[in-house]
C-alpha cells in the first residue's frame, strides 16, 4: 500500500491525522508529514484519512 | 437458481453523501446491485472550492472530482435525472424522465438547494453557489471593477465577499439582517472580529437590514434593503442558506419538517429498508442532547453514510442494526481571505459561556463554548497554524462521555 498526498492541494487541515495517526502528523509549523508506505494492518485507517480530507489531496495506491 | 433476483440499493443523490454511501455499502458487505441517480449531470464532486479557490481561479473544475473507491466500480450511475417521487411501501422511484426504478434498500442522500430570495426585481445578475454550474456562471460575471453585493453573511457569504476582494472587485459590501457575520455558528465575539478581519481587508457590512428588492429593469443594478436605501451591484450573490431536497419524498408519512427525520440509525419513518444522509437527514447525536438537528457540514455526508450503510446492509442481510450509537463529533472550517476559522464539537450548544482559551481575539486565537462549565466546542480563528490549535483541544471534546441513551 502506498499513501500519496498532493502537497500543492494540502492545506494542513489535519483531519487525517486524527483518521490515521500512526500515517499522518503535523509537525511544530503545523504542516503535514506521513509515511508513503505504511503496514497492510493501516488499510482501513488510510482509506478514512482519504475520505476525511478536505481538499481530497490523499490517494491510497496498491 | 430460478426464484432469485439481484436485488438493488438505490441511492438518491450523487454528491459526496451518495457516493460514500455506495462505498460504505460495499465496506458493509453488500454486494448486490446499487444504482446511485443524480440531478446533476456531473459525477460527485467536492464542493467547498466552489466559493473559495475555484472563484478565485486558482483550482481547476477538473481538480473538484471525487475519486470514487474500487470497490464502486460495478455501481450504476443514472445521472441527469432527478427522483421526481417515491412510493417507498411499493418500492419504488420515479425520476423526473418518467423513467421508473424498483429498489429493495433506498438512500436518501439527495441534499439541499440554495434558497432564494423571493421579492421583486429582476432575475437576471442574480447568484448562488450550490453546483459547478452556478460557480462556473459567478466565476463569468466577477471580476476586476464590479461592484458585488452579497446577500447573507453565514459561511457562503463571507468566502465569497473574500474572494470577490482579492479578485480586485471595486467594491464588496455584505447585506445581513443579522448584527454581525457568522453570529450564529460563531457567537458575538468572535464574529466581532470576524466583522474587524473583513472591513479591515476591504468589505463592507450592511448589517442589520434584510433585503426587500432588487433594482433594476431587465437585470439587476441594485438591492433594496429594509431601511429603503438601494446598494447599487452588477452582481448580486444570494447566500441566504439551503433548503433539503425532500418533495420527491412527500406522500409517504415522513416528518419531512426540516429535512427528512431519522432515528438513530438514520433510517426515517421506522422503515429499516430506507435511510437519510448527509445534509438532508435530520439525526439525533447520541454524543450531546439527542435532538434530532440537520448539519451542514462537510463531515457529516461520510460520517452518516458510514452509519445508514451498516444499518442498511445489516437489515438486508435479515439482521439488525449495530447498536453502536451514531455520536460523530461535528467539525467544520472555513477560509476567508487570509485567514481560517477552524470548529471542533458543538459550540451552539455552549454559547452562553464563552471563553478565550488561547491567544488574544486579534490574533491567532482559541475560543471555547462551555455548558454547565463542560467545554462543548472550540473554534480557532487565525493563520497557518489555526487547523492544529483547535485541534489541541478536540482530544477533550472527544473524551467525554456520552450520554447514556
Amino acid at each position: 500500500m502506498q499513501v500519496v498526498v498532493d502537497m500543492n492541494k494540502c492545506k494542513d487541515h489535519g483531519q487525517c491525522v486524527f483518521a490515521a495517526p500512526d500515517i499522518f502528523q503535523l509537525d511544530a509549523e503545523a504542516h503535514l508529514t506521513y509515511v508513503s508506505d505504511p503496514d497492510e494492518s493501516l488499510r482501513a485507517d488510510a482509506e478514512d484519512a482519504a475520505d476525511v480530507c478536505p481538499l481530497q489531496a490523499i490517494r491510497i495506491e496498491g | 437458481m430460478s426464484g432469485t433476483r439481484t436485488r438493488r440499493v438505490v441511492v438518491a443523490g450523487a454528491s459526496m453523501g451518495g457516493l460514500r454511501s455506495a462505498e460504505q455499502l460495499r465496506a458493509a458487505g453488500w454486494t448486490e446491485a446499487i444504482t446511485v441517480v443524480g440531478a446533476e449531470p456531473h459525477m460527485p464532486y467536492n464542493r467547498p472550492p466552489l466559493s473559495k479557490e475555484i472563484l478565485a481561479g486558482k483550482a481547476s473544475f477538473d481538480s473538484l472530482a471525487l475519486t470514487p473507491k474500487a470497490s464502486t466500480a460495478d455501481v450504476e450511475w443514472r445521472l441527469g435525472a432527478a427522483v421526481a417521487s417515491a412510493d417507498l411501501n411499493r418500492r419504488r422511484l420515479v425520476l423526473d424522465d418518467g423513467e421508473e426504478v424498483a429498489f429493495d434498500g433506498l438512500v436518501a442522500a439527495t441534499g439541499v438547494r440554495a434558497r432564494r430570495l423571493h421579492c421583486p426585481g429582476p432575475t437576471v445578475g442574480r447568484h448562488t453557489v450550490r453546483t459547478v454550474d452556478d460557480a462556473r456562471a459567478l466565476v463569468d460575471a466577477l471580476g476586476p471593477g464590479s461592484r458585488v453585493a452579497v446577500v447573507g453573511a453565514g459561511f457562503i457569504g463571507c468566502e465569497v465577499a473574500a474572494t470577490a476582494v482579492g479578485l480586485g472587485a471595486a467594491r464588496v459590501t455584505v447585506v445581513d439582517p443579522e448584527p454581525l457575520p457568522m453570529l450564529r455558528p460563531l457567537g458575538e465575539p468572535l464574529a466581532r472580529e470576524l466583522l474587524r478581519r473583513h472591513a479591515e481587508r476591504g468589505v463592507r457590512f450592511a448589517l442589520g437590514h434584510g433585503v426587500t428588492g432588487f433594482a433594476g429593469a431587465d437585470r439587476v443594478t441594485g438591492v433594496v434593503l429594509g431601511d429603503g436605501t438601494t446598494l447599487s451591484a452588477d452582481v448580486v450573490v444570494e447566500a441566504v442558506g439551503s433548503v433539503p431536497n425532500t418533495d420527491w419524498l412527500d406522500g409517504n408519512g415522513l416528518d419531512l419538517a426540516d429535512g427528512v427525520l431519522t432515528d438513530r440509525h438514520l433510517r426515517a419513518g421506522g422503515l429499516p429498508h430506507v435511510v437519510a444522509v448527509g445534509d438532508v437527514a435530520r439525526f439525533p447525536n447520541a454524543r450531546y442532547d439527542g435532538v434530532p438537528r440537520r448539519v451542514e457540514h462537510w463531515s457529516i455526508p461520510t460520517d452518516t453514510a458510514r452509519h445508514a450503510a451498516r444499518a442498511l446492509a445489516a437489515h438486508l442481510a435479515g439482521g439488525a442494526p449495530d447498536p453502536t450509537p451514531f455520536a460523530p463529533l461535528p467539525t467544520f472550517w472555513s477560509d476567508q481571505h487570509d485567514f481560517r476559522l477552524q470548529s471542533f464539537g458543538a459550540p451552539a450548544l455552549g454559547m452562553a459561556d464563552i471563553r478565550v482559551l488561547e491567544g488574544d481575539l486579534t490574533g491567532d486565537t482559541v475560543v471555547g463554548y462551555h455548558d454547565g462549565g463542560t467545554l462543548v466546542g472550540v473554534v480557532a480563528l487565525g493563520g497557518p497554524a489555526t487547523a492544529g490549535a483547535a485541534a489541541r483541544h478536540r482530544a477533550q471534546l472527544v473524551r467525554q462521555p456520552l450520554p447514556t441513551a
